[in-house]
């Protein structure tokens, strides 16, 4: 009895040790890149390892000393992916609440479509678009950038806000018909409050992947509208490799992501298990 | 009343489905593309039907391409699946190690891919990255990561599966969640081991879960671009050129639209047809699924 217990527990060593390796790979490139962008350049290239930290490359990443406008790229991905989730918000949560409230001739291949263009290759598009923008004026623009970046955000609203409107059951909205509200003003007042938390979540997520998206803005802008992934890899360009510059740069585009992800992490889980738990 | 309440749905869908076809003329517009030899040389192209096409089918450098394309996508989506499924499994036993570690799973999966393959790249370089330093005590210092054909390949797996492993686990951890106890419990109390209880129960109730999360993987790692692009650009020579990054190069590079078009529309039809594939085998899978309790 005593021995199959002290193996139980040492399996349980075991594999909270296995766990604990795979966190080391997952989280120990990220404690190096905070190492790296901290160093002073006259030890990027020593062999040995000296460590005495210093904020110079930041000052030199957020300073525009290499010429490389970070902090315009830093506020270009703010606009362009606000803007592509409030676009996407406006035209999603109608189509979602429609699709989950009524069955009508075609709303499962409508809604398929939707998420079929998360399967298209980016460049299919792009190229097309690259050609189209130069023609139009949308090359490098923020218009430009937050029409294609709903590609990214809108199939991803529709589907989680439309499984939240689903679990709302009907009566609720039907009682406030039933009390003479329209429907417009159900679907404001009742069914709306009602997904808030989804919302926000579905908001937030959308928001991550446009942050994060870099084959839009690498293709369809050159300066003006250009992103922080775009931006961060310039860094790595130029005949003297700048590693403190480059590693400081990566760590600044990923602080929105990384705290946003920090703070909803239950709804990140949530949003992005969905297709494999609902179906 | 009756066609007002019918055609409300529709009202509500039609700017969702506007955006969208904003996105669908420039995929035919592409398509239209590449019936001509459209190229900055050549602005006023003519109609060449499908000779660009026949170009890429009878092109080494397009089979070149489709083999580094279904190495990496195979590669990468079987070690985050077997990562995956292994991290889920670990954490679902929740002890406290576990509990604290689940909250930041998530982390790589938040961080740009783009940047990511940036993060690899300064840790693997040859002689002042992190790797090769803590190599060295093993006599392993010098190894030239991006540098060999192989090497480059690996690399860039590696890269995927740091960002992505974390996404399978999360899949795979809501489906070990939702399992029902009660099949566990019955072989708890036959006396039943980890490994049987593995194989027979958990493994193929949790296969459905598990698949959705590889047909993602593999879709996504069939067109994947950025971590190539920041990484090793498809170099050395044409060892980690996958289709997006070939079609990136004839299309934006050398200005060749129509033919850089072509291989993408190429890659769209191959993806399109490994997923209707695959979504079949899903609806297979999951009935077999069910029928495992009741056994």
């Amino acid at each position: 009895m005593s021995r199959t217990t002290s193996k139980k527990r040492l399996l349980g060593w075991l594999a909270d040790a296995a766990l604990i390796l795979y966190f080391i790979f997952a989280l120990f490139p990220i404690a190096w890149m905070v190492i790296l962008s901290l160093k002073p350049t006259n030890e990027l290239f020593s062999t040995y390892f000296s460590f005495s930290p210093t904020l110079d490359g930041y000052r030199t990443v957020l300073g525009d000393s290499e010429g490389i406008p970070f902090v315009r790229f830093f506020v270009n991905s703010l606009v362009v992916s606000l803007g592509a989730v409030a676009l996407s918000l406006l035209v999603g949560l109608p189509a979602a609440y429609a699709s989950a409230r009524w069955r009508f001739k075609g709303s499962e291949n409508l809604m398929f479509t939707l998420l079929s263009f998360r399967f298209a290759p980016e460049l299919t598009v792009i190229i097309p678009l690259f050609v189209l923008y130069q023609k139009l004026g949308l090359f490098d623009t923020y218009v430009g950038m937050i029409w294609v970046l709903q590609l990214v955000t809108l199939p991803l609203i529709v589907w989680i806000m439309r499984s939240y409107f689903a679990d709302l059951t009907p009566e609720l909205e039907q009682a406030a018909l039933l009390d003479g509200y329209s429907r417009k003003q159900a679907f404001f007042k009742v069914a709306i409050p009602l997904v808030k938390p989804g919302i926000a979540a579905v908001s937030l997520l959308a928001f991550i992947f446009a942050w994060n998206n870099f084959v839009f803005p690498l293709i369809l802008t050159s300066n003006e509208a250009q992103t922080v992934t775009v931006g961060a890899l310039s860094f790595l360009g130029g005949d003297r490799p700048k590693y403190n510059l480059t590693a400081a740069a990566a760590l600044v585009s990923v602080v929105p992501p990384l705290l946003l992800a920090l703070t909803i992490q239950r709804y990140l889980v949530r949003g992005l298990s969905f297709g494999a738990v609902k179906s | 009343m009756g066609w007002r309440l019918n055609l409300r749905p529709y009202l509500l869908i039609v700017p969702a489905l506007l955006l969208t076809c904003g996105i669908l003329y420039p995929f035919g517009l592409g398509l239209y593309y590449t019936l001509f030899d459209f190229s900055a040389s050549k602005p006023q192209p003519d109609m060449v039907r499908f000779e660009n096409y026949e170009t890429v089918f009878t092109q080494e450098a397009f089979w070149n391409s489709a083999w580094v394309t279904v190495l990496y996508a195979v590669g990468a989506a079987a070690v985050e699946t077997v990562l995956g499924v292994a991290v889920a499994l670990l954490l679902h036993r929740s002890t406290i190690v576990g509990r604290v570690l689940e909250k930041i799973l998530i982390l790589p999966l938040m961080i740009a891919p783009v940047i990511a393959a940036i993060i690899w790249k300064l840790m693997l370089q040859p002689s002042v990255g992190v790797i090769n330093y803590l190599l060295r005590p093993f006599g392993l210092g010098g190894v030239q990561w991006t540098d060999t054909p192989t090497g480059a390949l690996l690399s860039s797996i590696a890269v995927d599966v740091w960002v992505y492993t974390p996404f399978v686990a999360i899949l795979a951890l809501a489906g070990l969640r939702s399992l029902p106890t009660s099949p566990f419990e019955a072989a708890a109390v036959d006396g039943a081991g980890w490994w049987y209880t593995f194989r027979r129960l958990t493994l193929p109730m949790l296969w459905p879960y598990v698949l959705v999360a590889v047909i993602f993987r593999f879709m996504d790692s069939l067109k994947v671009f950025d971590i190539i692009y920041a990484l090793t650009e498809g170099g050395p020579g044409d060892s980690t050129v996958v289709l997006q990054i070939r079609a990136y190069l004839e299309a934006i590079r050398f200005q060749r639209y129509s033919f850089g078009i072509s291989y993408t529309i190429v890659l769209w039809a191959v993806v399109y047809l490994a997923a209707m594939v695959l979504v079949k085998h899903l609806g297979k899978i999951q009935r077999k699924a069910a029928e495992v309790p009741a056994k």
